[in-house]
């Protein structure tokens, strides 16, 4: 058998695989982090709690409604959308003119309350929710087994991370978006409501959260915390890849997930660290991340 | 929790109330005051939390119905997996509050701390949600009992049954704190006393681990017969969720080392089929476990109890039996009379019938192998476990020779 380092080849193989799996979470959900930090400057602590509602609106939707999950990919990123709509014009909006601070208070306040109100109407140890029909079994590649629906996670995340950057960066929604952040009063002075905007951009930020605990459903457990495990892991993948940036929030999801799966076959205790350790050694090197640009 | 207190004075005014109109001479007893300590916030919400209220408050009203003039009084709290939390609220219900006994204690950490504060108060300490063994070993002492399971008791069942079944090559995942350094090298023992051999184990970083799939692929790489899990809660509820996706379910048998009621209820028979599983209460092991569970259901929306929410009756139930028969103002008075008149005294309830505590405050009783049911296999909710084997409650827990009790004279 090929060794690699002293590492069965399949086996290193198979955790590379693994690791461009757990990026594309990393990748999804670092992108709604890192539009809403780039076009409202918040800092979004209340991500990870929306990630967890969408999973939850997947759950109930299914068990209240009878609606499956293919669907809810679509319905669910909908319905958490709308609720980030609500929380950007009650809350988040009143904030804008303080210090960044204050928003991450705000958010972090408001996903406790969130994880506390579903801790307490479901229990703490989560609900089931099976993979989709079609998406179940699995490959078997020679070298790992790889389940169909992982396969299609890293499908999904690709695609969704693509529209959004050919959204943001190639159309004039996109333009006036950026515009918006750079100088907002010249571009409403153009006759564009800003205000409208910047609420619209929160809702998208939580809907690509939404989409991701729909995505996570089939194989996490769908209870509370779910989110509050992730929303740190991602902190540190945006402060890599730049905050704000929406390439490198990319770029950095995939890689910082195949660092990390590495670690896991090299020394497994230090894979809940290694991502810290990068983010270390990142922002000594380029304090501003890998994709940022320094103000 | 304020709530639940008052709608039982409330019953129990209720109660005194018939019995003076219908025994107009007795004389008023002395309330007995249990402290329900339990995660109400937390992972182990679910396996004791609501639940372990909802049987304490079941057990008082059937004492008290049977023994006209008993008054029990429940409070409750929640110790939020927090040792520091837990203390303050003890030392604040045996000094301020007037508690008597508390129970529940669904975490390790948290039961040494609250134990350690019952002998200091001389109060009484029943721990039936935690874990590690050293509750009746080198920290015991004589104002504690520790009911329903213990690591020595998981380990010697599942580990020294999977072993005699041909899993007789084991690969850990193992959560990265002591609680699983602890079952990890307690089944080890297990299996290489049977005969087995460890082949590889893998530390997982405790918490914030979510994808087990690198250590699951590990473990399947390893060729081993069994994959034990020595961690709890959602680290376990992941676990299986993702062995079966990659099929490692299929060429391994999984070990949970602590799975409860609720995991499997949590995760679906789906996923959960073929598990193996040692506990010491399942509600449908015969028809008093039945019949305590149809009592307890309604308080619970038809949720089934865990072996924790089931100890917690059964242990109160003693606690009382034994307060009855020593005098309730003398049970106040001296919480380690009150455990030694608990130890004299041969324990039986619905839950884990005939047995008793031992001098180490060890409570004994048999404990159980389960296999989870097939979805083919099952009658519908909470149906989920065939029993494997079990073992007598001379044999599940640990000798009283082999402990490091102080309290154990050699």
């Amino acid at each position: 058998m090929m060794m690699i380092l002293g590492i069965p080849a399949p086996l290193l193989f198979g955790q590379l695989l693994l690791g461009v799996v757990n990026g594309a979470f990393y990748a999804l959900m670092s992108l709604g982090l890192a539009i809403i930090f780039g076009m409202l400057n918040i800092v979004n602590f209340a991500h990870g709690a929306l990630f967890m509602l969408g999973a939850f609106t997947a759950w109930g939707l299914l068990n209240y409604a009878g609606i499956g999950y293919w669907w809810a990919l679509l319905l669910a990123p909908l319905i958490v959308g709308a609720f980030g709509v609500l929380l950007e014009r009650l809350f988040i909006s009143k904030l804008y003119k303080l210090d960044h601070l204050y928003g991450l208070l705000l958010t972090f306040g408001l996903a406790l309350i969130l994880e506390g109100l579903v801790r307490n109407y479901y229990g703490s140890s989560g609900l089931p929710y099976r993979i989709p029909s079609q998406l179940q079994g699995a490959q078997n590649l020679g070298f790992m087994i790889m389940p169909n629906y992982r396969g299609w996670v890293v499908l999904a995340a690709i695609v969704m991370c693509v529209i959004t950057w050919l959204v943001i960066e190639k159309t004039s929604i996109g333009a006036k978006l950026r515009a918006a952040t750079e100088n907002a009063p010249l571009v409403q002075s153009f006759g564009i409501n800003v205000p409208l905007m910047i609420t619209l951009t929160y809702g998208a930020g939580v809907a690509l959260a939404a989409f991701a605990g729909v995505l996570a459903a089939p194989i996490y457990s769908v209870n509370p915390n779910m989110g509050a495990n992730f929303i740190i892991v991602v902190f540190a993948v945006v402060v890599i890849g730049g905050m704000g940036s929406i390439l490198g929030s990319i770029v950095t999801g995939f890689g910082l997930g195949i660092v990390e799966g590495l670690t896991r076959v090299f020394y497994p205790e230090g894979s809940a660290t290694v991502i810290f350790v990068v983010m270390v050694i990142v922002l000594l090197a380029r304090p501003a991340g890998l994709f940022g640009r320094a103000h | 929790m304020r709530l639940s207190r008052r709608s039982l004075l409330g019953s129990a005014a209720g109660l005194g109330a018939a019995a003076a109109l219908t025994v107009p001479a007795r004389a008023q007893q002395p309330a007995i005051k249990v402290g329900v300590l339990t995660d109400m916030s937390g992972p182990y919400q679910d396996l004791a939390g609501p639940g372990s209220i909802a049987a304490t408050q079941l057990v008082a009203s059937e004492f008290m119905a049977a023994n006209p003039g008993a008054r029990v009084e429940i409070v409750s709290a929640d110790h939020q997996n927090k040792a520091d939390i837990a203390a303050g609220t003890a030392r604040q219900w045996f000094d301020r509050d007037g508690v008597d006994v508390i129970i529940d204690l669904s975490n390790s950490a948290v039961a040494l701390a609250v134990s350690g504060i019952g002998r200091e108060k001389n109060k009484a300490v029943i721990a039936t949600g935690a874990a590690t063994s050293d509750i009746s070993g080198r920290a015991c002492n004589a104002n504690t009992v520790h009911w329903v399971y213990d690591t020595y008791m998981l380990a010697k069942s599942t580990g020294g049954a999977m072993v005699k079944a041909g899993g007789d090559s084991w690969f850990f995942l193992t959560a990265d704190y002591a609680f699983g350094h602890a079952l990890e090298r307690d089944v080890s023992d297990f299996v290489r006393n049977a005969g087995g051999r460890i082949v590889g184990s893998v530390k997982t970083p405790f918490p914030g681990t979510t994808d087990f799939s690198s250590f699951l692929i590990q473990a399947q790489a390893s060729r081993a017969k069994v994959l034990g899990l020595a961690n709890a809660g959602t680290d376990t509820i992941n676990c299986i969720k993702q062995a079966k996706e990659f099929g490692v379910s299929n060429s391994m048998k999984v070990a949970g080392l602590l799975v409860f009621l609720s995991d499997v209820h949590a995760l679906g028979l789906d996923v959960c089929q073929g598990l193996i599983l040692s506990e010491s209460f399942y509600w449908d092991q015969n028809d008093r476990t039945r019949a305590f569970s149809s009592r307890y259901s309604p308080r619970m929306q038809g949720k089934r109890p865990s072996m924790v929410q089931a100890g917690n009756y059964a242990c109160v139930l003693h606690y009382l039996k034994a307060a009855k028969e020593m005098g309730y103002a003398q049970a106040k008075a001296d919480g380690a009379a009150a455990i030694a008149m608990m130890k004299k005294l041969p324990a039986d309830d619905d839950c884990f019938g005939p047995g008793i505590i031992r001098e180490d405050g060890r409570k004994i009783h048999p404990s159980y192998l389960y296999e989870v049911k097939k979805p083919s296999e099952s009658e519908g909710a909470y149906d989920y476990y065939k029993t494997l084997a079990s073992t007598p409650a001379e044999e599940a827990f640990r000798p009283l020779s082999a402990g490091v009790c102080s309290l154990v004279k050699t």
